[in-house]
C-alpha cells in the first residue's frame, strides 16, 4: 500500500485535501455503452422484414422486387416458370431469401399476389389478402398467448404492402380506390406509380396530384400516417415524403454502360432510363424510404399499432363470445375475414 | 431523402441497428436493480458510487431500539440519469430492515412477494387491451452483499439466495472488501463460490464468449467468471491521492481507491453491470424469470378455473373475469386434459 501523499498525523483533513462532496461527475457511468450491448444483439439475432406486392400483372412487381434487393428474390425469378399464366383466382405466395449485409443478417419474405385484380369481375379479389394480412396477425397472437412461449416470437405479419397503380395519367380506378380504402385500416400501404417511365414530368406531377386528392378525399391513409407521427422531427420528415408519395418507379435488372458507368437502367432507342437517377425517376427514394430510413419505423407502426388494433379486436370478441356461451371460453377462435 | 446512390452493390438495409437505436435513444432506457443483505455493509454507498448520485442524502439511520420493531421494508427510488444523448431511468429497490432483527426467519418473504408483484403487474399490463405504455418495473438484477466478516456464507445468506434465484438474476458481492487483505479475499471468493454449487444457488451466469469475438473480449470475459462475487468497495467522498482526486475512503495506513483495480472490484461490477451486461441482466429476467412467473400464473389460474367449473356444474355461472390466455396445451396433464373434455361436452350441449 503506497504511502498517502499528505502526512496525516500532523494535518487537519482539510489541509489534507479531503473534500466531502456527494455528488461527484469527473467520471462518467458508461451508460450509452448499453447501445453497443443492443447492437451485438440485434446483429447476432438478425431482421426480418415481409413486404407484400400487389398490382394488376405485367407492372412489374418482381422486378421492382429485385431491384429494390439487388437480388433475384422475387417469385419468378425463383421459380422458373416459362409462361406465366395469369391465375382463375388470387393465389398467395410467399418467397423468403435470407439476405446478409456488412454484417447485418435478414430474412426477407416477398408476398406476391398473382391474380389480383386481372379477372373480368374482380369483385372482393381483396379479400384472400386481408385474409392473409389478419391469419399472420392471428398466428403471433397465437404464440404471444400460448403458456410456454417462444424466446422470439417468429414474425410473419406483412410490415409492408406496397400497391402498384398503373401509370394511366388520370386518376386512380375504382378498384386502387376500394382496395387502398380497405387495407390501409389493416396494413402500411405504400402506393407506387408502376413503369412510370411512360410519363413526361409534367404528366407525372399532374398524376400524383391526382392521387393524393383521391386518397385524401376517400379518408384513405397511406404510410407515413399523418396520426402516427410522433414528435415535430417526425412530423417535419414525413411531411415531405407525404408530399411526394406515390412514388413514380421504374424497375430494372439489366445494367448498361451510361458515361462509362455501368448502372441498372432500361435501353431504348430514344435514351436510357437510369433508375436509380433521381432526375429519371423515384426509385432511389422508394428505396431509400423503405430500406435506409423507414424500415424499422414500418415495422413498428405494424407491431405497435396495426397488431394491436387486431389483438384488441380478437379479445373483446373472444369475452363477448365468453359471455355468450355462459363463461366458457372457447378454445380455438378461428380467424376469419373481417 | 436525398437520392443518393453510393456504392453500387449496397442496397442499404446495413442500417437498419441505427434506426432501431434511434428509436431507442428517444424513448431512452430503463433499469431496476435490487439491493439486499444486512444494515452496514455499504448498499446505499455502493449504489452511490455505481452510478455517480446521491440517491440516500436524507436518509435517517434507525439504532438498535428502533431496529427491534422494524419490519423488512421495500423502497423504491428512481433517478434519470443522461449520457451522451442516452436516457436511463434507473430505479433502485432497498430492502431496509433485511437480516436485522433477533430472528430473520422468513425475512426474504416480503423480497420475494416484491418481485412477484412485479411480474403480476406486468403479465396483466401485457395481457390487457392497451399495451401502449406498459411500465416495466420488473426488477432486473439483485445485488447481493455477502459480510466480509464471516466465514464464507452464512446460513441467511443460503436462505435469501435459495429462495430468489429463480425469480431474479443474483450477483453476490463480498461488501467491504477494504477489511481484507488480498489473500484473504481470494480465499474468502473461492470459498464462497464452492459453498454457491454446494448448496445449489443458481446465481446469474455471464453467457458465453461466441468463438468470433476477438482475444481481449474473450479475455475479459474469463476475468469476469472468475471476479464472482466481487469485492467491492464503496465511497461518497473524494479525496485526493498522489495528486489526483479520486473516489475513495481515507485511513490512516492509505487511501483505498474505488475505482482501482488493484484495491478492489468495483469497476469490474459496473462494468458489467452497466457496461457489458445491461442488456442481457434485462433479457434473462424477460425470457426466463418472467416467463417462467407467467407459466405457472397460468397453469395456477387455469386449475382454479376447473375448480370454480366443477363447483358451478349446475347453475352455469361465468368463470373468472380475466383474459385467460388459452393455448395449445404443451403438456397432457390432468388438468388440461379436464377442461378439454369439459369444453368438448358444453360444446355439444349448445349446438343441440
Amino acid at each position: 500500500m503506497s504511502v498517502p501523499s499528505c502526512q496525516l498525523f500532523d494535518q487537519t483533513k482539510e489541509e489534507c485535501g479531503v473534500m466531502q462532496s456527494p455528488l461527484v461527475d469527473f467520471s462518467y457511468v458508461g451508460i450509452d455503452a448499453i447501445l453497443e450491448q443492443m447492437r451485438r444483439k440485434a446483429m447476432k439475432q438478425g431482421f426480418e422484414l415481409n413486404i407484400m406486392v400487389v398490382g394488376q400483372s405485367g407492372l412489374g412487381k418482381s422486378t421492382l422486387m429485385n431491384t429494390l434487393f439487388k437480388s433475384k428474390v422475387s417469385r419468378k425469378s425463383v421459380l422458373a416458370t416459362s409462361q406465366e399464366k395469369i391465375p382463375k383466382t388470387i393465389e398467395i405466395k410467399s418467397i423468403s431469401h435470407d439476405i446478409e449485409e456488412k454484417g447485418v443478417r435478414m430474412k426477407l419474405t416477398v408476398i406476391d399476389t398473382p391474380g389480383f385484380g386481372d379477372q373480368i369481375n374482380n369483385e372482393n379479389c381483396w379479400q384472400p389478402i386481408m385474409k392473409f394480412i389478419n391469419d399472420q396477425y392471428e398466428a403471433y397472437l397465437q404464440e404471444e398467448i400460448n403458456i410456454n412461449r417462444k424466446k422470439r416470437i417468429p414474425d410473419s405479419r406483412v410490415h409492408c404492402c406496397i400497391y402498384f397503380i398503373p401509370p394511366t395519367g388520370h386518376c386512380l380506378r375504382p378498384l386502387d380506390v376500394e382496395f387502398m380504402k380497405r387495407l390501409s385500416k389493416v396494413v402500411n400501404i405504400v402506393p407506387v406509380i408502376a413503369k412510370a417511365d411512360t410519363l413526361t414530368l409534367e404528366e407525372r406531377d399532374f398524376f400524383k396530384k391526382k392521387i393524393r386528392e383521391e386518397l385524401r378525399s376517400n379518408g384513405i391513409d397511406v404510410y407515413p400516417q399523418k396520426e402516427f407521427d410522433e414528435d415535430a422531427e417526425d412530423r417535419m420528415i414525413n411531411e415531405k415524403i407525404r408530399e411526394m408519395i406515390p412514388f413514380a418507379v421504374v424497375g430494372s435488372d439489366q445494367e448498361y454502360q451510361v458515361n462509362g458507368r455501368r448502372l441498372l437502367g432500361r435501353k431504348t432507342k430514344w435514351g436510357t432510363i437510369e433508375v436509380e437517377n433521381i432526375a429519371h425517376c423515384e426509385f432511389a427514394y422508394l428505396r431509400d424510404l423503405l430500406i435506409r430510413t423507414h424500415m424499422q419505423n414500418i415495422k413498428d407502426i405494424t407491431s405497435s399499432i396495426h397488431y394491436e388494433m387486431y389483438r384488441v379486436r380478437r379479445l373483446n370478441e373472444s369475452n363477448t363470445a365468453v359471455t355468450q356461451a355462459n363463461g366458457i371460453p372457447e378454445h380455438h377462435l378461428s380467424a376469419h375475414e373481417m | 431523402l436525398d437520392g443518393n446512390t453510393g456504392d453500387k452493390e449496397y442496397v442499404g438495409f446495413a442500417t437498419l441497428p441505427n434506426q432501431v437505436h434511434r428509436k431507442s435513444v428517444k424513448k431512452g432506457f430503463d433499469f431496476t436493480l435490487m439491493v439486499a443483505g444486512e444494515s452496514g455493509l455499504g448498499k446505499s454507498t455502493l449504489v452511490n458510487s455505481l452510478f455517480l448520485t446521491d440517491l440516500y442524502k436524507d436518509r435517517k439511520l434507525l439504532n438498535a431500539e428502533e431496529r427491534i420493531t422494524q419490519t423488512v421494508e421495500i423502497t423504491k427510488h428512481t433517478v434519470d440519469i443522461e449520457e451522451k444523448g442516452v436516457k436511463l431511468k434507473l430505479t433502485i429497490v432497498d430492502t431496509p430492515g433485511f437480516g436485522d432483527a433477533i430472528d430473520n426467519t422468513e425475512c426474504w418473504k416480503s423480497v420475494a412477494d416484491y418481485i412477484d408483484q412485479q411480474f403480476e403487474q406486468y403479465f396483466r399490463d401485457e395481457s390487457g387491451l392497451n399495451r401502449k405504455n406498459i411500465q416495466d418495473n420488473r426488477v432486473h438484477c439483485c445485488l447481493y452483499f455477502i459480510s466480509p466478516f464471516g466465514h464464507g456464507l452464512r446460513p441467511l445468506d443460503v436462505e435469501f439466495m435459495k429462495a430468489l434465484h429463480e425469480k431474479v438474476n443474483i450477483v453476490p458481492v463480498l461488501a467491504k472488501a477494504d477489511t481484507l487483505t488480498p489473500t484473504e479475499v481470494q480465499k474468502k471468493k473461492i470459498k464462497i463460490r464452492e459453498e454457491i454449487e454446494q448448496y445449489g444457488i443458481k446465481i446469474y451466469q455471464f453467457p458465453d464468449c461466441d468463438s468470433d469475438e476477438d482475444e481481449e473480449f474473450k479475455q475479459q470475459d474469463l476475468e469476469l467468471k472468475e471476479s464472482i462475487p466481487f469485492a467491492v468497495i464503496g465511497s461518497n467522498t473524494v479525496v485526493e491521492a498522489k495528486g489526483k482526486r479520486v473516489r475513495g475512503r481515507l485511513y490512516p495506513w492509505g487511501i483505498v481507491e474505488v475505482e482501482n483495480s488493484a484495491h478492489c472490484d468495483f469497476v469490474k461490477l459496473r462494468n458489467m453491470l452497466v457496461r457489458t451486461h445491461m442488456q442481457d441482466l434485462k433479457d434473462v429476467t424477460r425470457e426466463t424469470h418472467y416467463e417462467n412467473y407467467r407459466a405457472q400464473c397460468i397453469q395456477s389460474m387455469t386449475r382454479m378455473v376447473v375448480k370454480e367449473r366443477n363447483r358451478n356444474k349446475l347453475t352455469r355461472e361465468s368463470g373468472t373475469d380475466f383474459p385467460i390466455p388459452m393455448g395449445p396445451a404443451v403438456s397432457e396433464s390432468e388438468t388440461e386434459k379436464l377442461i378439454r373434455e369439459k369444453d368438448e361436452e358444453v360444446q355439444h350441449f349448445l349446438h343441440l
